[in-house]
């Protein structure tokens, strides 16, 4: 390559930014993998099933995209799976004792976003760790969520709410709509406004954000709570499309989300990433286990897949980074 | 912030009070409200019951006075606990068995070093990632099954006594002992003590850190094995979620008993202690007959209330 003194003078000029680079590299993964699922199944390109893969991405794409604001401020969230459970459990049984979806949802939301708080409440007042803060929240979820439900199911909604998750609006799934709404919203967010911007510098160096007076508490409780009430948005997308809830749904939700994060090129270590990133990374993971699910995989391999995923996108990451700095 | 110099002897007044206080309120509180608590027949099953746990713990112990963590050690245990059940069912040995789980609980101890230390991957991510494999293997080689029909030799290992103590018990103790006598009275326990303290001091010193990190983690994941042993004997079978969330009792006996996870500092009869503690609380509320749900969500609060007091105290 070019001589090293050189490179630190004159940083190379090049026509996208390396994020760009980076985003293109992974749709260029996206696309290869379809390529490759098309040629190995029959029924990877029929409409049924990719309207099932973009649904299913939706579904980790919600949980994914406030996860993502966590980790641009080098934290973790690994409390979303349990919170998802927690909030589908009481939406629906708010659900069913009102009959009223709309105050399900709104329970739900609030819900998620009350935990996210208390997560955020953890990590900036108490100084815990945030992946230790949010473990110790994962038991204590997981533990409410199966006293609460005492091994009951709920089951049956209203049938205007399961079109929440389930319904068809002009041939393409609601949840696909969803998606579309809050990677606008999330990239916008992170991008084009102040408080997004913050969020980068925190992440960045959070003692030079504290010095130019950003107020990082206030702006790490926002981002805890965003991801708690992201992830209670996905409890009633989860809700409405499965049509029940039981204690133990958000026990596989937690990995792949992590996975979609990193495979999006957020970066554990703060500062960088995108929203749009994680929908890709969200898409490449749903295209790898829906064409395991293809070719008659058995489900059990998907853990072990995912964390090699999880594994090898961190490597990555840390590999390339490394080599243009 | 950190504390440069190696410390080989804990001072011990200071952190007594804590976790030896939390025990003593909790076995308080249980034999005034739970009936039953205080008798022999209970407090020997307390013990029995916290051996797998102290086998985690120690280990883990170590691994956090690394600044480190090994979320994946409740997930190994389980695939250990299959290991050793089907190749024991195979070949009808128990050491053969014994031997199936101490390879494979070794062999993902050291992946997760190596992740950790080569690859520099933080451990809390690395090991979230070694924890799905070890999930994921743990469905495929049981197909999602139980594994039934050990042989009698495993079984007998759980129930079985020693001069009139359970082997389990006698298990445990002797794993202190090796515990305690590695990290205080060897150079080997002086170099985990600079890992998380001054690791420039041990580059210095013309050491590896990174070979000695992959020992700390593939000690960890040997103890999973062994810990699979008592595991399979105690369910007298092998089943593929036995063991997942045995990682966080873990890392709450460890916090609870004072080692911090910052400063590279640890305390290994703090987390006995700690163990104990968790075993007490898990214990009492089953005899009031609250779910084990509910159990899950307490030892949860008293990680966060004793990370929460660990932080005060390191401000103070």
């Amino acid at each position: 390559m070019t001589d090293i003194t050189k490179d630190a003078i004159a940083p190379p000029r090049s026509f996208l930014s390396q994020d760009a680079i980076q985003l293109f590299y992974r749709l260029l993964a996206a696309l290869l993998i379809c390529a490759v699922l098309a040629v190995l199944s029959d029924s990877f390109l029929s409409l049924g099933n990719i309207l099932n893969v973009l649904r299913q991405a939706s579904l980790t794409f919600f949980i994914a995209s406030g996860l993502t604001l966590v980790v641009l401020t080098a934290g973790l969230d690994l409390s979303v799976g349990a919170n998802v459970a927690l909030s589908a459990c009481i939406a629906g049984t708010v659900i069913h004792k009102t009959g009223s979806p709309a105050l399900g949802i709104l329970t739900g939301l609030a819900c998620g976003g009350i935990v996210g708080l208390l997560n955020g409440i953890m990590v900036t007042a108490l100084r815990i760790p945030s992946f230790i803060a949010t473990y110790g929240m994962l038991w204590v979820l997981n533990g409410l969520t199966y006293w609460y439900m005492a091994g009951e199911t709920l089951h049956g909604f209203p049938a205007g709410f399961r079109q929440i998750g389930s319904g068809y609006l002009f041939g393409l799934p609601i949840p696909v709509y969803l998606l579309l709404v809050f990677l606008g919203i999330g990239t916008l967010f992170a991008q084009r406004t102040i408080w997004g911007q913050e969020i980068y510098a925190i992440g960045a160096n959070p003692v030079a954000a504290r010095l130019s007076g950003i107020p990082v508490a206030r702006r790490l409780l926002l981002v805890y709570t965003v991801s708690g009430t992201m992830a209670g948005l996905a409890s009633i997308i989860f809700l409405s499309r499965l049509n029940s809830a039981e204690a133990d749904i958000g026990e596989s939700l937690t990995l792949p989300a992590i996975a979609a994060v990193l495979i999006g090129g957020t970066s554990l270590f703060g500062g960088v990433g995108t929203v749009f990133g994680t929908f890709i990374g969200a898409l490449i993971l749903t295209l790898v286990l829906n064409g395991m699910n293809l070719l008659s995989v058995s489900a059990n391999w998907q853990p072990l897949v995912t964390g090699i995923i999880v594994i090898l996108a961190v490597w990555l990451d840390m590999k390339t980074r490394r080599r243009t700095q | 912030m950190r504390e440069a110099a190696i410390v080989s002897e804990p001072n011990p007044l200071q952190r007594i009070p804590g976790v030896a206080m939390v025990l003593v309120l909790l076995i308080a509180l249980f034999s005034v409200i739970a009936p039953g608590f205080l008798s022999v027949a209970n407090l020997s099953n307390v013990l029995v019951q916290s051996t797998i746990l102290t086998m985690l713990a120690l280990p883990m112990t170590l691994i956090i006075m690394t600044e480190g963590l090994d979320l994946s050690m409740g997930a190994v245990l389980t695939l250990t606990s299959l290991c050793v059940a089907i190749v024991s069912l195979a070949t009808k040995s128990m050491l053969l068995g014994l031997g199936a789980g101490l390879l494979v609980g070794t062999a993902f101890g050291i992946a997760n070093g190596w992740l950790v230390a080569i690859l520099g991957i933080p451990p809390f991510v690395a090991t979230l990632g070694t924890l799905g494999m070890a999930q994921g293997l743990s469905l495929i080689v049981s197909d999602g099954q139980s594994v039934v029909g050990i042989p009698h030799s495993v079984r007998d290992i759980y129930s079985a006594t020693l001069l009139g103590i359970p082997v389990p018990i006698v298990m445990a103790l002797v794993t202190y002992a090796a515990f305690h006598g590695l990290l205080y009275h060897t150079r080997f326990g002086t170099y985990i003590f600079a890992l998380g303290g001054n690791r420039e001091a041990l580059r210095y010193a013309g050491l590896s850190p990174n070979r000695l990190l992959i020992a700390v983690y593939a000690i960890g994941g040997a103890m999973a094995g062994i810990a699979g042993l008592l595991m399979t004997a105690r369910m007298n079978s092998g089943h593929p979620t036995a063991g997942l969330g045995l990682e966080f009792d873990a890392i709450a006996a460890v916090a609870v008993g004072g080692t911090s996870f910052e400063r590279g500092n640890g305390w290994l009869l703090g987390t006995l202690l700690g163990v104990l503690s968790v075993g007490v609380l898990r214990n009492g509320l089953n005899l009031i007959s609250l779910p084990s749900s509910v159990q899950v969500a307490s030892v949860g609060v008293l990680v966060i209330v004793a990370l929460f007091l660990d932080g005060l105290r390191s401000r103070a």
